[in-house]
């Protein structure tokens, strides 16, 4: 990615620091401004209210922030720039005309009234009722912001539907695998239960009889993302959701990897109560640098009742309203509804984009895409596996996951390699996950880049093998074409420097 | 420096403890220091407070692992290491001098027959006698 | 490629899903061309009223405000909307400069020593302060202003479910009275209903009783209004969404997070920091990341990953065109719209200003009539404005039947006009059925 390498300015804001590109704080002048808002004269605050410390604010001109924020824009990889191979996060190509759809739903404020926002509620019954159909669930709600909330609504559900068969008290512990994201845990935490860790197998599964061995009358639920982090379908699966049904527990499926079973198979046939979906991977929606994502939670008939309110209501006449009753009010959540965890229809501006995706590739779309994820990865794993250890030897789905541990021998570790792929112009691949790999480099393509673009990865990674075994110490060396290398973590960790500070 | 030093008493959780009377300084191993990496942050109780042996007492974290430290015994907390706070380098540089984290009145002597010698935390950490730290 | 792989269809790569499982029919339609895809979306975009149709006074911690044009042509650049969280540095140092600018102008807008790179929204931002307090104090007993928000009440109701809190949920005037014990005590200020607070004294008593002052803000506010860190706030909230993001009928958004310094090593979500790289040049980091879920997992600070960083970039942008003089410019152009508008409506009979006392940009009026039928006979005349009777929270709900006006930059001297001249003949036919 050579076209990133910039040269450092040698001094800015007059402290002897070299930087790619000046703070905000540093380009500002007193005194400068834009004219974007017309200034009407003060308003008049009452005395002991009034700001006296101090406010400031850099002050800019247009031409400034424009040439600013694209500096910065230059020094990003991203999707529109290259493959991303990121397993676990799904980043493929975010289609444009989402943006544009997009824009036609803006102008609109959450606290409207139904009768003004007839085209937000058939959008989002539409898209309810997809979701459904490709989940195999009976029903959706929109609201969860991202998947971790969306892991929370369903742990709060759990809590709630376990309350009302009066078993709430005995059931305090949430089961997850080893290969578990992060957010399984934390947010079973956040939902007050205790968390128990179940191992994988030989070949990469859920360990079914260590799961059996630890379920019980206290357990509550059991998360499983499947395919799972090491990219690998859960072949008993089945067996898995049933015995954590004859437990009396409920099983959470962590849709981070549903891009591998569109059109493939369906998360409601398989056992799962319950399935999160991440737009911003599954339905195209850009993750925007870190977010915003949107995580629609799909359930069985079962959980309906604790669902987050409101809920949209279709009429006979083809109108629609929420079911907090037609006159348009907003009542607080009642019944056994957990309540809301985020207003009315959750993070809508990212779901309109998951629906034009999702019209535009339609039933036909849909079936081709997992497949074809599948396809990309497995021709990827096909010419990179004799270089590299392979974590479980089996057929992966959308991503799979190599071990370094014979080149960390040779002398340079995954995240060597890493850095090593992004001086050949591509983004790393996710390093050190799942934790039960050593030196794991998880490999996700997408559906979305062309065989070309799988050859020339392919080859930047089996060249770094070669020379990881030829000199190791020139790939621990890399990055050395990125516009920054080897940032200093430690330091920034020991010493915080959070926010800009006036020089004194 | 002996990354397992002869004087000391071990906890399988990487603790080390020098015993002076009834008083007990704590620390982590280099054995334990190494495979965290740079340490970046350590917490520790105030002076004052009752542990208990095993229980967690503080955490120690480099960038990308956070791991609690376990008493290796139990009594009340005399200090704290204000220096290892402020520049937690120093668990790498000096897991048993300066690195150390705080020291405890006794409250059993007997705990620290209960800790392993420095030959079985050798043979804890998969390390064999005099051939060094990895 | 399926020759390389050694197998002759991709149906052979998935004989590890049961079979009757397999390739399921999903019941939708055939996919559209781009051409189609829009139109249809063009169709359902016209069956709603936008907030520019027609005069529009709805608002809150959402609002109608100018966003610049610069504004979404460079936070919506490809490298920023299509990039991942900045797990590469050395390939991320626009995401996270940018995320240290915000982190710093954020910082300066609210007093306050440290800002996160960004939560939800406003409202799970508070949910999340709550359960900070709960873990810094060790005690469950929340305590809530019903005069904070609606919805951010309801969600911190719903996170509150997980956590088992205590949560009191009582008038700003009885927060003083009810902090013995509390792990906080959370005011809005300006409150839902635009009143002005004494935050300074709520403090205090929180601080007295060994509990955690948390602030509830809006970013306009504080061009004006003493900002949250010289009020004694530990950890100031609020939504982000005025600077410059699209209503986009409730979200994205922004959930802005700050807290005291020494109180960091508990707060939830990324955190940019600045350091140096091989060659001595200036970078940033994420930062302080033993506090998140990937690493500390069931002991995290949350459970928090996808945030909303790119809500975050445009609020820098937003802050950065504007400066200081601009931002104070469209905060007092609303309060001075209120205002004026306050004095109009309060001087038609039967109508009246109900706020307690000094008020922002946004007021409450009460109306013979009441709030909810006064809203939906303005909704009949293309008229939108909120009632308080949607500001129910565990059965209670906080202020009488009234409407509550939010006025901005953008509210206009006909908009004005037209809600003046329709609440005038409202109230005065119904007057008139009433004497006939």
């Amino acid at each position: 990615m050579t076209t990133l390498r910039r040269q450092p300015i040698p001094d800015v804001g007059a402290s002897q620091t070299k930087a790619l590109e000046p703070l905000l704080f540093e380009l500002a002048r007193p005194g400068r401004a834009g004219r974007h808002v017309r200034d009407e004269g003060t308003a008049d605050i009452p005395t002991q209210f009034r700001r006296t410390a101090p406010l400031e604010l850099p002050e800019l001109t247009e031409p400034q922030v424009v040439r600013h924020y694209t500096h910065l824009a230059q020094l990003n990889y991203a999707v529109d720039t290259g493959m991303y191979p990121l397993g676990s996060c799904t980043m493929k190509y975010n289609p444009k005309i989402n943006d544009r759809t997009a824009s036609l739903f803006a102008d609109l404020h959450p606290r409207q009234s139904y009768q003004t926002t007839q085209g937000v509620l058939a959008l989002a019954y539409e898209l309810e009722q997809m979701l459904a159909k490709i989940t195999g669930m009976d029903f959706v709600t929109l609201q969860p912001a991202a998947g971790a909330q969306s892991e929370l609504t369903a742990l709060l559900m759990f809590k709630a539907y376990h309350a009302k068969r009066g078993e709430a008290a005995q059931r305090r512990r949430v089961i997850v695998p080893d290969s578990a994201h992060g957010t399984n845990p934390a947010s079973a935490a956040m939902c007050g239960y205790q968390v128990t860790t179940v191992r994988s197998d030989a070949r990469g599964n859920v360990d079914l009889e260590a799961l059996k061995g630890t379920l019980g009358p206290d357990v509550a639920g059991f998360m499983l993302t499947n395919p799972n982090t090491l990219g690998l379908f859960e072949e008993r699966v089945r067996e898995v959701c049933a015995a954590v049904h004859d437990a009396g527990g409920l099983v959470y499926g962590d849709g981070a990897n549903m891009n591998a079973l569109l059109g493939v198979a369906r998360p409601g046939d398989l056992g799962f109560d319950c399935v999160h979906i991440n737009v911003h991977k599954t339905f195209s929606t850009p993750h925007g640098a870190g977010g915003p994502g949107a995580g629609p939670l799909c359930v069985k008939a079962l959980l309906r009742p604790f669902l987050p309110k409101p809920w949209i209501v279709r009429e006979a006449d083809g109108t629609y309203h929420y079911d907090t009753a037609r006159e348009d009010r907003d009542p607080e959540p009642v019944g056994d509804s957990i309540g809301s965890i985020k207003q009315r229809l959750g993070n809508f501006g990212v779901l309109v984009r998951a629906y034009t995706y999702m019209k535009t590739l339609g039933e036909d779309g849909l079936a081709e895409t997992g497949r074809d994820a599948v396809l990309a990865a497995n021709y990827l794993l096909a010419l990179v596996r004799d270089r590299y250890d392979v974590a479980y030897d089996r057929t992966p789905m959308h991503e799979f996951v190599l071990s370094a541990a014979k080149q960390k021998k040779q002398g340079a570790s995954a995240l060597d390699i890493a850095k090593a792929l992004l001086d050949e112009g591509f983004h790393s691949p996710t390093v050190y996950f799942p934790l039960i790999v050593p030196e794991a480099l998880m490999v996700e393509p997408t559906e979305t880049e062309p065989k070309e673009t799988l050859d020339a990865f392919a080859a930047a990674l089996v060249r770094i093998a070669d020379q990881v075994a030829r000199d190791p110490a020139a790939v621990r060396d890399a990055p050395k074409n990125t516009p920054l290398r080897h940032l200093d973590e430690v330091g920034a960790a020991r010493r915080p420097v959070l926010r800009w500070q006036r020089p004194t | 420096m002996s990354s397992v030093p002869d004087d000391l008493r071990y906890s399988k959780e990487h603790e080390w403890v020098r015993a002076d009377g009834d008083v007990a300084t704590i620390g982590i191993t280099h054995f334990a220091q190494e495979q965290l990496g740079d340490v970046v942050f350590v917490e520790l109780p105030e002076k004052g407070t009752a542990v208990r042996q095993f229980s967690s007492l503080g955490v120690v974290e480099s960038v990308k692992a956070a791991s609690d430290i376990y008493a290796p015994v139990s009594g009340e907390i005399l200090e704290r290491n204000v220096k290892v706070i402020e520049k937690p380098e120093l668990v790498n540089t000096e897991p048993y001098g300066d690195g150390w984290m705080i020291k405890v009145r006794l409250a059993n002597e007997g705990e620290l027959a209960q800790l392993l010698s420095p030959q079985d935390y050798r043979s804890h950490i998969g390390e064999t006698a005099g051939a060094g730290g990895d | 490629m399926l020759e390389r792989i050694g197998v002759r269809s991709v149906d052979e790569l998935l004989t590890a899903i049961p079979q009757d499982a397999r390739r399921p029919k999903l019941g939708l339609a055939p996919g559209m061309s781009e051409m189609e895809v829009q139109a249809h979306l063009e169709r359902l975009a016209a069956m709603n009223r936008t907030a520019t149709s027609g005069p529009f006074f709805i608002g809150g911690p959402i609002q109608r405000r100018y966003i610049p044009a610069a504004v979404p042509v460079l936070a919506l650049r490809g490298e920023f909307l299509t990039a991942y969280t900045p797990y590469q540095p050395e390939v991320s140092q626009g995401t996270l400069q940018a995320g240290f600018e915000y982190q710093s102008l954020m910082a300066e807008l609210l007093a306050m020593d440290v800002v996160n790179s960004s939560m939800y929204d406003g409202a799970s931002a508070m949910a999340e302060a709550a359960l900070m307090a709960v873990r810094l104090t060790g005690r469950k007993k929340v305590v809530v202003s019903s005069d904070v928000d609606f919805v951010f009440r309801r969600t911190l109701r719903t996170y509150a479910r997980g956590a088992e809190l205590d949560i009191h949920d009582v008038p700003t005037a009885h927060l003083v009275a009810t902090a013995e014990g509390a792990a906080c005590l959370i005011v809005q200020h300006p409150d839902a209903f635009g009143t002005l607070v004494d935050v300074k004294s709520i403090g205090e008593a929180a601080h007295a009783a060994g509990g955690l002052l948390i602030q509830v803000t809006e970013p306009h506010a504080l061009a004006l209004l003493e900002p949250p860190g010289a009020l004694g706030a530990d950890i100031a909230v609020g939504e982000g969404q005025p600077l410059g993001i699209p209503m986009s009928y409730g979200g994205p958004h922004l959930g802005i997070f700050a807290c005291r310094m020494a109180l960091v090593r508990q707060m939830p979500g990324r955190i940019a920091g600045q350091t140096v790289d091989a060659d001595g040049i200036r970078g940033f980091v994420n930062t302080l990341q033993t506090r998140e879920q990937h690493i500390r997992r069931e002991k995290a600070t949350s459970n928090i990953c996808t945030n909303e960083a790119l809500a975050a970039i445009h609020a820098a942008i937003y802050l950065s065109l504007l400066g200081p003089q601009g931002l104070r410019a469209a905060a007092q152009a609303g309060v001075r719209h209120a205002h004026a508008l306050a004095k109009r409506l309060g001087a038609i009979p039967g109508c009246q200003v109900a706020n307690d006392g000094a008020f922002f940009d946004r007021f409450t009026l009460r109306t013979e009539m009441g709030g909810w039928a006064l809203r939906l006979a303005l909704l009949e005349r293309s008229i939108q404005v909120e009632a308080t009777a949607s500001h129910y929270v565990d059965g209670k709900r906080r202020g009488r039947d009234d409407v509550i006006l939010q006025c901005t930059e953008l509210t206009n001297d006909s908009d004005m006009d037209a809600l003046v001249d329709a609440v005038s003949e409202i109230t005065g036919s119904r007057q008139a059925v009433a004497a006939r």
